[in-house]
């Protein structure tokens, strides 16, 4: 078989076309930064109908020019994406199979904009987030990898080839080589080429995303409660406490991360049990942030109170204890839970990146979290919750919080990013976790020493990570302008 | 430069005015069809509640309405000149030369990074192409002519290093630095306490006459516009609905609005049983949900359906110089009595509930609280205080900031325990039991209202939700069915309608909110009510209504209702006695009666004098303090009020800056802490006198 | 001002104290010093021998004491045998047992040797602190500025194309992490394969030699990642700035929009910059370590992974102290710093 070209017979039509919007969008957007340099502010003229004029002139020219060339841009590629879909890589080349590949992930995607854009009103904080063009940009993003690491994860769809598998004659073989045995493979090519050890980069990369949406999500959620747990004290009662746990932050917060990370996750580390130890501690925010939750809200209710009390912790001390306790644990200790209701265990080397990972995120939290409820204490409605006797953790979780989310939200979206880029920092370094996973760290890794003779197979990587982060940035960025709105 | 020296006519032409804020959803229209004109050296006010459009007036006169807004009708000429036809060139040229502006926030409106003396020099460098030295002189000039003490050490001070009447001089000065034919004031003195109000305010007026200038005065106070203004203009959501000569709009008002706004403010002659006031019903209108026809309309009393909800309502002649947007005025009864007012018997006073023995309340804080250490200073924040307060009694307690109001109310909720003295509620002593250890009927009985009410409602909470956490935490009712229907009936209790259980606060206005913080404080069948300046934030027709809420509800409940103030309108209209306090001591206490008549404590004079009333038939006693507030982290010795007293010496012996004065009791219960021989204090004269109606 | 800086100073020093000893404990914790033990002495040693290895030298003392005579405030392990001194950890290659001091830790400069490099410790971190530290110059150069520049160009008028547009690239920057732009950089700038060969893939030859051509890419990589994270500070506050009243009473005072930026902006929008400058640096090391490895600059970080990956227990140390005090240090700056650029904090 013929290798791939890069876009087949649709790139015929659609190359070109590529080409001039994408220019188009360069220099209309350059003309446009000129402008908003060379003229001073301008007044708003307002029509008879009450309407504001569009800018007149040169500049209100250039920018509609602007965005006319955006869409056009954003047009050519949805072009691609649908003809990719349905004329695969026999029309389509390496574009078109990967599109149709991603076809489930498109589909969902288009169902859930057009859902949330039709009920947009109706949405609150979420809704409002189609008003912003970068937030929605950021949040296809996001969502985009989401899909594909749900449907690849849990359907075992897109990705075509075994990540694990190595095919001789596949090596270091460049984007859209078909297979040596085409009748026998899964997929007639390796869409994106082959890595140095003959596996298919494009189901890697896939692959990749679904590591780094399990880890990532979870780990910034588990340093958020810990941040929360901590720092709703410190900013609220100040003194003493304040100054221990802000210390301890500051410790955290002094240590190199990469000094950390090569400290906490080498093999010898979790010999002694330390990450199970961590855990330990770590995992117990949760479960305490929820008790107190609970208890706070219920506590002129006894009768309610140990109902739902009582489930909570039923619940969540066995996820506790199953997360903790480990039968194959070096210490005995971990192995005291009965194996029969220890109902998962996480390989050490993955608890131990997801420990270092929360370890090194919480004092952040910490601080953002200490900073918001010294802000907020100061308000009546917090006066008045203490005047009419309310438990001052009442006060934390149920007045201050609550309205402390507007920025907790927009850096958890950041945090997540930011998660995602240790992560890679530990694969690239080859820590954690184990060297033949697809995550995208350990795949740069593996792909930079030959970088400058075959950059596939650690580029395909680098962009994926890339886009998610940035999506999760823009996402984030959208938020908070259109938090700070109104 | 400034331009056309020798133009004669009006400064400032406002001639049909609209201004608009576009959003993405809608036009908002802010001003509509506003005229207004500033003759060389007169002072014109513009009052109105918050959101009427008086500073969107000043900001358009400045050219400055920011991205969103535009004018998109009518024409602002000054000397002449229309202003939305200048390039930006031409208005950097005028703005701070022939126009200036002073603001609302003064440690805001000023450069924190930049030192005081370059700030002003900026003026003239800028637009008189002064040399640095002249720049400097005239600066050092015209902080003199502000009243600043030091003005060499002014120049070369930071703004933080000011207090905020200083750095509102400051301010001043900088508007003066150019000799503006135009000054704008917006709300110059909002953020100040009432004393130094009253310098800032005697200052602008002198230096009005000193150098010629015009002003626009833009307050919601209407006092205050009495006291500096010629004209006045009255605005209501957007429109001017009335304008004219001050004593013409005071006296013969001519639009409905402007009646009803002067029934609304407790002048000196209203009494909260003999002739309450008068709120004026509904709301203020959204911008977007403005009604047809007149604006006022769904709140007048003389609304008449067909006339008064149609077309356009043009502003009329009513007189000489005199203009009113009513299509009625001339058949309205302008001088019927007030016909709505209900009268009131004035409730038993029963015995006392609280009694607060020589309450001390002392902080230790470290005197350099960024770098710590050093050494601790103690702030004297309560210094023996000796009341009692019985049922049904409002008690009020004045005082400016820093005065010690807001931490006597504190140790009595107990957020703070008391360093020294008793605090007597029912038979408990409870200075030193902090809130925690209190009993739920024992934290029920004594309830808190708070000021801001923007910040007094849990913004992610329903209405409801935090009324019935409210009574869950005060063991009220058996299961969530009966907290709901109780919480109902609070809703009612505070003239609310029922659906607002399920709205989230930011969809309620201030004063819906306020409602509900008092529906939350009565919750738990408060004893005591400490109120802290519930009414202060709210626009002058909302207050009455509150007021008259409370007054309500402490008559049905026999609630005793501590009334924490520093306006001494409304203490003297709610008020059966009342507090004075200065800097942590209670300088003056007794009825209301007794406080507001001589013999005085100095202080209460000063104060009395300071508060604008509305109102062209009171003469006022002049008195204006020198100075500002002496920090309680470092008090004077001998007498707090010693740094500003007038009467300091009429006192041999120098004993005010030695001692600090006993307690003197005069006939009915009267006390007043002053050195003041009795004979000085019986020779008093009263500062507030009303004349009979012309 | 003294008080001040005195208690700063104290703090700095307990955190170091316990950073060090959290260092101390994770690299002295027993898988750690079996390996040692394999590693020098014999790879097949039985578990016996181990333990009798590392007891003759002191290792298997109580942690404190250990980290006490590593840091030279307690007097060195010797091994007595028949009260004679047979051993002592203070005698290096060159020195008898008798010349040897009692206390030899890190305060006396007795760093340590190095097992992988064969060397004194204190003289290899002297040799690549050095290399790292003209690399962090040209980063700082280009970063700072840069991001300053970009952050109050675009936070000086909110909403404008000018402000979209840098404020996307800061955003696209922060989102890039160095090994991502570092792996792009080079197949797209230094790659004969693809596009351009302009640049050198490895920055090797810059350890003795910097050219436009061998540092370009290694110093870009650090210096776009921290940038767009001060761009987006300096233009949050440069943006609050601009909405500040005194700004506007600086506008209806008749000040150009030029002068207004310069004289009244600038000065309050960089106060808050400065700070995450200054914090920025410790998390610049994260940068340095990738791209020394990446670029194959044997550097400070480089030297990092070297003592990490080999259980080059006491260059690891080494390692540790040095990044642990230039970031207690760059804290200690940025603290002061803020008191001099804001006025409204002085000190009585």
């Amino acid at each position: 078989m013929e290798p791939l070209t890069w876009t087949g017979n649709m790139g015929d039509v659609l190359d070109p076309i590529l080409g001039i919007t994408a220019i188009a969008l360069l220099l209309t957007s350059v003309l446009a930064i000129v402008m908003s340099f060379a003229t001073t502010t301008e007044r708003v003229t307002v029509n008879p109908d009450g309407t504001i004029a569009a800018q007149p002139g040169l500049r209100g020219l250039t920018a509609k020019a602007q965005v006319y060339s955006l869409y056009a841009f954003l047009a050519t590629v949805v072009a691609y994406i649908v003809t990719g879909m349905v004329v695969g890589w026999q029309g389509g080349g390496i574009v078109g199979g990967a599109m149709q590949a991603f076809t489930p992930v498109w589909i969902s995607l288009v169902v859930l904009f057009v859902a949330s854009f039709y009920y947009k009103r109706k949405l609150g904080l979420y809704g409002k987030l189609f008003d912003s063009t970068i937030g929605m940009i950021g949040f296809g993003l996001v969502m985009f990898w989401v899909f594909t690491a749900f449907y690849a994860g849990i359907f075992d769809m897109i990705y075509m080839h075994d990540p694990l598998t190595q095919v001789s004659g596949m090596k270091n073989k460049v984007p859209g080589t078909p297979m040596p045995d085409v009748d026998a493979a899964p997929y007639p090519f390796y869409l994106l080429g082959g890595d140095n050890l003959a596996r298919d980069v494009f189901s890697r990369m896939v692959l990749g995303s679904t590591i780094v949406m399990q880890i990532a999500p979870l780990a910034t959620l588990f340093a958020f409660m810990v941040g929360i747990t901590l720092g709703l004290p410190a900013g609220y009662y100040g003194g003493k406490l304040d100054t221990v746990l802000s210390f301890m932050a500051n410790l955290i917060l002094a240590f190199p991360v990469i000094l950390l990370f090569y400290l906490l996750v080498t093999p010898e580390i979790v010999l002694t049990g330390l990450p199970n130890y961590m855990a330990l501690i770590l995992f117990i925010f949760p479960l305490i942030f929820v008790g107190v939750l609970i208890n706070s809200r219920y506590r002129t209710q006894p009768k309610t109170r140990n109902l739902y009390l009582g489930i909570a912790m039923a619940v969540g001390g066995l996820i506790y204890l199953s997360l903790v306790m480990d039968q194959g644990a070096p210490k005995p200790i971990f192995r005291l839970w009965p194996g029969g209701l220890d109902l998962f265990d996480i390989p050490g080397q993955v608890l131990i990146v997801f420990v270092s990972v929360v370890f090194v995120n919480s004092p952040t939290v910490f601080r953002i979290v200490r900073g918001l409820t010294l802000d907020i204490k100061t308000r009546d409605y917090v006066a008045a919750a203490q005047t009419r006797g309310e438990t001052p953790w009442y006060i934390m979780l149920w007045e201050i919080l609550p309205n402390a989310r507007g920025p907790l939200i927009v850096d958890f979206c950041l945090r997540i990013g930011y998660t995602t880029i240790l992560l890679g920092t530990l694969g690239f370094f080859g820590l954690g976790l184990p060297p033949e996973s697809p995550d995208w760290g350990t795949t740069i890794n593996d792909g930079r020493r030959l970088l400058s003779v075959f950059p596939h197979p650690a580029i395909v990587p680098a962009v994926a990570l890339l886009s998610l982060v940035l999506g999760l940035n823009l996402l984030a960025d959208g938020l908070r302008e259109e938090s700070l709105r109104d | 430069m400034k331009q056309n020296p020798d133009y004669q006519g009006p400064i400032l032409e406002i001639d049909k005015l609209s201004i608009s804020f576009f959003t993405r959803l809608r036009e908002i229209p802010a001003v509509m069809d506003f005229s207004v004109s500033v003759e060389p050296g007169e002072a014109v006010g513009l009052v109105g509640e918050s959101g009427c459009g008086k500073s969107t007036v000043a900001l358009g006169v400045m050219q400055d309405l920011g991205k969103n807004g535009a004018i998109v009708g009518g024409s602002i000429k000054f000397k002449g000149r229309d202003l939305g036809e200048m390039s930006q060139e031409e208005l950097r040229d005028i703005r701070g030369n022939e126009i200036a502006m002073i603001y609302q926030e003064p440690m805001a409106s000023l450069n924190p990074a930049m030192r005081i003396g370059k700030q002003l020099m900026e003026v003239p460098l800028l637009h008189d192409n002064a040399t640095e030295q002249e720049a400097y002189d005239l600066a050092l000039q015209v902080v003199t002519d502000v009243k600043l003490p030091d003005p060499k050490r002014m120049l070369d001070s930071y703004p933080h290093q000011l207090s905020g009447g200083q750095q509102q001089r400051i301010v001043i000065a900088m508007a003066l630095m150019s000799k503006p034919a135009l000054l704008i004031l917006d709300e110059p003195t909002t953020a100040l306490d009432v004393t130094v109000e009253a310098g800032i305010v005697d200052l602008v007026k002198d230096l009005g006459k000193k150098y010629g200038t015009s002003m626009l005065f833009i307050s919601h106070n209407l006092g205050l516009v009495l006291e500096t203004c010629d004209r006045v203009c009255v605005m209501y959501s957007g429109e001017a609905v009335e304008d004219g000569k001050i004593e013409e709009v005071f006296d013969r008002m001519r639009h409905p609005y402007t009646q009803a706004l002067f029934r609304s403010i407790p002048l000196p002659g209203a009494d909260k049983n003999a002739r309450p006031l008068v709120a004026i019903p509904g709301n203020f209108p959204l911008p977007h949900e403005r009604p047809p026809g007149c604006n006022f309309g769904p709140r007048c009393d003389y609304f008449e359906a067909g006339r008064c909800d149609q077309g356009v309502i043009p502003m009329r002649d009513a007189g000489p110089g005199h203009h009113s947007r009513c299509v009625k005025f001339e058949e309205i009864d302008w001088d019927a009595p007030i016909a709505a007012a209900t009268e009131t018997k004035s409730r038993e006073i029963g015995d006392p509930v609280l009694k607060v023995g020589n309450l001390k309340k002392y902080y230790e804080v470290a005197a350099n609280a960024l770098f710590g250490g050093g050494e601790e200073k103690v702030v004297k924040a309560n210094e023996t205080l000796d009341f009692e307060a019985r049922e049904s009694e409002t008690l009020a307690i004045v005082g400016e900031s820093g005065c010690g109001k807001s931490t006597l109310a504190k140790v009595l909720m107990g957020l703070e325990t008391a360093t020294d003295g008793t605090i007597t509620m029912g038979n408990k002593e409870i200075q030193s039991t902090p809130i925690e250890k209190r009993g739920t009927k024992q934290v029920a009985e004594i309830q808190m209202v708070f000021q801001n009410p923007f910040d007094t409602l849990n913004p992610s909470m329903t209405v409801g939700r935090q009324i019935i956490r409210a009574l869950e935490v005060f063991d009220y009712g058996a299961n969530d069915a009966e907290r709901r229907e109780r919480m109902l009936q609070l809703l009612d209790l505070v003239k609310l309608p029922r659906e607002f259980a399920d709205r989230m606060p930011r969809q309620l206005s201030g004063g819906q909110k306020q409602r509900v913080g008092i529906a939350r404080a009565f919750a738990g069948d408060a004893k005591i009510v400490v109120a802290d300046e519930p009414v202060s934030a709210l626009d002058v027709s909302v207050q009455a209504a509150v007021t008259d809420l409370l007054m309500e509800i402490q008559r049905e409940q026999k609630t005793t209702l501590l009334f924490i103030s520093h306006d001494l309108s409304i203490v003297r209209y709610l008020s059966d006695r009342v507090m004075v306090m200065y800097l942590g001591h209670v300088v003056e206490l007794g009825t209301t009666d007794q406080v507001f008549s001589p013999p005085y404590h100095p202080y209460t004079e000063a104060l009395l004098s300071a508060v604008p009333i509305a109102d062209t038939s009171v003469q006022k006693k002049h008195i204006v303090l020198e100075g500002d507030i002496p920090s309680a982290m470092n008090p004077p010795p001998g007498c707090p009020f010693q740094t500003r007293c007038r009467w300091k010496e009429k006192v041999p012996g120098g004993l005010c800056e030695k001692e600090v004065p006993p307690v003197r009791r005069l006939e009915g219960g009267h006390q007043i802490k002053c050195h003041l021989s009795d004979a000085e204090l019986a020779a008093m004269e009263p500062v507030i006198v009303v004349h009979a109606a012309e | 001002m003294g008080l001040f800086i005195l208690r700063r100073l104290g703090v700095m020093i307990l955190t170091a104290l316990c950073l060090t000893f959290i260092v101390f404990t994770l690299t002295n914790l027993e898988p750690n010093l079996e390996k040692l033990a394999k590693n020098q002495a014999n790879a097949r040693m039985t578990d016996d021998q181990v333990i009798s290895w590392l007891d003759n030298r002191g290792y298997n003392d109580p942690m404190l004491i250990k980290y006490g005579r590593w840091l030279g405030v307690l007097p060195h392990f010797t091994r007595e045998e028949d009260g004679e001194v047979v051993y002592s950890r203070c005698a290096t290659p060159g020195t008898t047992i008798e010349e040897a001091g009692s206390f030899c830790g890190v305060l006396q400069g007795n760093w340590g040797w190095s097992t992988v490099f064969q060397n004194e410790v204190l003289e290899i971190l002297g040799v690549r602190g050095w290399q790292t530290a003209k690399l962090m110059f040209f980063v700082m150069l280009v970063m700072v500025p840069g991001a300053l520049i970009v952050g109050v160009l675009a936070g000086m008028k909110e909403g404008s194309k000018l402000d979209r547009s840098l404020s996307t690239f800061s955003i696209g920057t922060t989102a890039t992490p160095e090994y991502v732009s570092g792996v792009i950089f080079i197949s797209l700038l230094a790659s004969p394969m693809i596009g351009p060969n302009w640049f050198v893939g490895s920055a090797q030859t810059a350890m003795d030699n910097i050219t436009f051509e061998n540092f370009t890419l290694p110093v870009l990589t650090i210096a776009l990642y921290g940038m767009g994270y001060i761009a987006r500070m300096t233009r949050a506050s440069m943006t609050e700035v601009m909405t500040a009243q005194y700004i506007r009473t600086a506008r209806l005072k008749g000040v150009s929009f030029q002068q207004i930026v310069l004289k009244h902006a600038l000065r309050n929008a960089l106060i808050a910059p400065f700070t995450v400058i200054m914090l920025q640096l410790p998390w610049l090391l994260n940068g340095v370590v990738i791209v020394e490895t990446l670029f194959n600059f044997k550097g400070f970080g480089w030297t990092l992974v070297q003592a990490a990956g080999n259980n080059d227990i006491e260059l690891l140390l080494g390692v540790s102290i040095i990044s642990v005090v230039v970031v207690l240090v760059t804290q200690l700056i940025s603290d002061i710093g803020y008191v001099f650029l804001n006025p409204r904090i002085r000190i009585a």
